[in-house]
């Protein structure tokens, strides 16, 4: 009789505190473990790497990057990721980042795209540009997700990652929806924001590129991606591909009007 | 000589929080890379800070401190314009110091 008693109590605390009967401490205690882990973001270390990188003169021609356009002129980084992806004029094409990065690499370095297309995740040149994406994304820390989609290319690739973001393919017939379709899901001690919604995709968009504890990894968007990937066992797209920039262009369209919080902290 | 860290310390009411996060790969020695071969033992040992020339804290390391890791302490005393140093050594006989001002 106590017993029940106290179960109705505490039901009766939660919707009074939270308006929803299904609050759990759990989560509680792991929104308080995540606070702590904020605190000491190793990003930092990374993106002082990469402000080191982009400042170093490197490659074949012995330039820095001190002159790459990300979209807001030559050399401004400032709330420049916030506003990625995005149609670049002289490339003609609609591009992330790290596309961007490999983009300023090849003309102002001199350094072969190949090289970083083909090569690995926390290897080589690859590695060199997540340490820029660090440096770039920090810069924009708190800015608002605002990406310029009146560009037909842009609303092209909207579609082209909206309809991958639902396609269902491999082994287990997953599509990203699967995971990422549906309120208040979540794996182990991540949630899984629900992407096709503002608040949800703002989460998600937002707090990435990150470090993650875990494996002490600082990993881009490209890696993020190429992980769900790989997790729903598909075979792994091609680094900067058009696939991946669509649908880092559909979470961002998602996600417009949300805070960045780059780089984040995972687990 | 590893990455640089980074040191921030803070001086209110007569105690300093220092937060120090630390660039170092802290390998356990315990793994195996992708061919089966053990990665080779590579962590910090002691590490010290001090507050001027004043020890504030001594520590010794070991191989359950993650990777890249982060330290925070609070000593009694500072003010703001002091010099905190923070230094480590590791296994293989690296070491490295880094001051930062307090403010």
């Amino acid at each position: 009789m106590r017993h029940t008693f106290t179960i109705l109590l505490a039901g009766f605390a939660c919707g009074l505190l939270s308006g929803t009967a299904a609050a759990s401490s759990e989560m509680d205690a792991i929104a308080k473990y995540r606070e702590l882990l904020a605190d000491g973001n190793p990003s930092e270390l990374v993106a002082a790497q990469g402000e080191e990188l982009w400042k170093t003169k490197r490659g074949p021609q012995q330039a820095s990057l001190e002159r790459c356009d990300l979209g807001l002129g030559p050399g401004v980084i400032k709330g420049a990721y916030a506003k990625m992806p995005r149609y670049f004029k002289d490339t003609g094409r609609v591009q992330d980042l790290e596309s961007r990065l490999m983009t300023c690499m090849e003309n102002l370095q001199g350094i072969e795209p190949k090289s970083i297309v083909d090569g690995k995740f926390l290897k080589g040149e690859r590695e060199k540009v997540a340490a820029l994406v660090a440096y770039v994304v920090t810069e924009s820390n708190g800015a608002r997700i605002d990406v310029d989609m009146r560009h037909p290319e842009m609303k092209k690739m909207y579609e082209m990652g909206k309809m991958a973001f639902y396609f269902r393919a491999g082994p287990m017939d997953f599509s990203c929806a699967t995971c990422h379709g549906e309120e208040g899901k979540r794996i182990r001690m991540q949630d899984l924001p629900d992407l096709r919604t503002q608040k949800g995709a703002a989460a998600g968009w937002g707090s990435w590129p990150a470090y993650r504890v875990s494996n002490g990894e600082f990993w881009t968007m490209q890696h993020r991606l190429n992980d769900c990937f790989r997790q729903q066992r598909l075979p792994e797209p091609i680094y900067g591909s058009d696939v991946t920039i669509a649908l880092s262009v559909y979470l961002a369209a998602t996600a417009k009007g949300g805070t960045m919080l780059t780089p984040g902290i995972k687990r | 000589m590893g990455n640089p860290m980074k040191i921030r310390a803070a001086a209110k009411d007569g105690v300093t929080e220092v937060k120090v996060l630390i660039s170092h790969e802290m390998e356990t020695g315990q793994r195996k890379d992708a061919n089966g071969a053990v990665i080779p033992a590579w962590f910090i040992t002691e590490l010290v800070a001090k507050h001027g020339d004043k020890v504030v804290l001594q520590s010794e390391f070991g191989t359950a401190v993650s990777k890249n890791p982060y330290l925070a302490f609070k000593f009694k005393g500072g003010a703001k314009g002091d010099k905190v140093s923070v230094s480590w050594k590791d296994n293989k006989g690296d070491s490295r110091t880094d001051e930062a001002v307090v403010n």
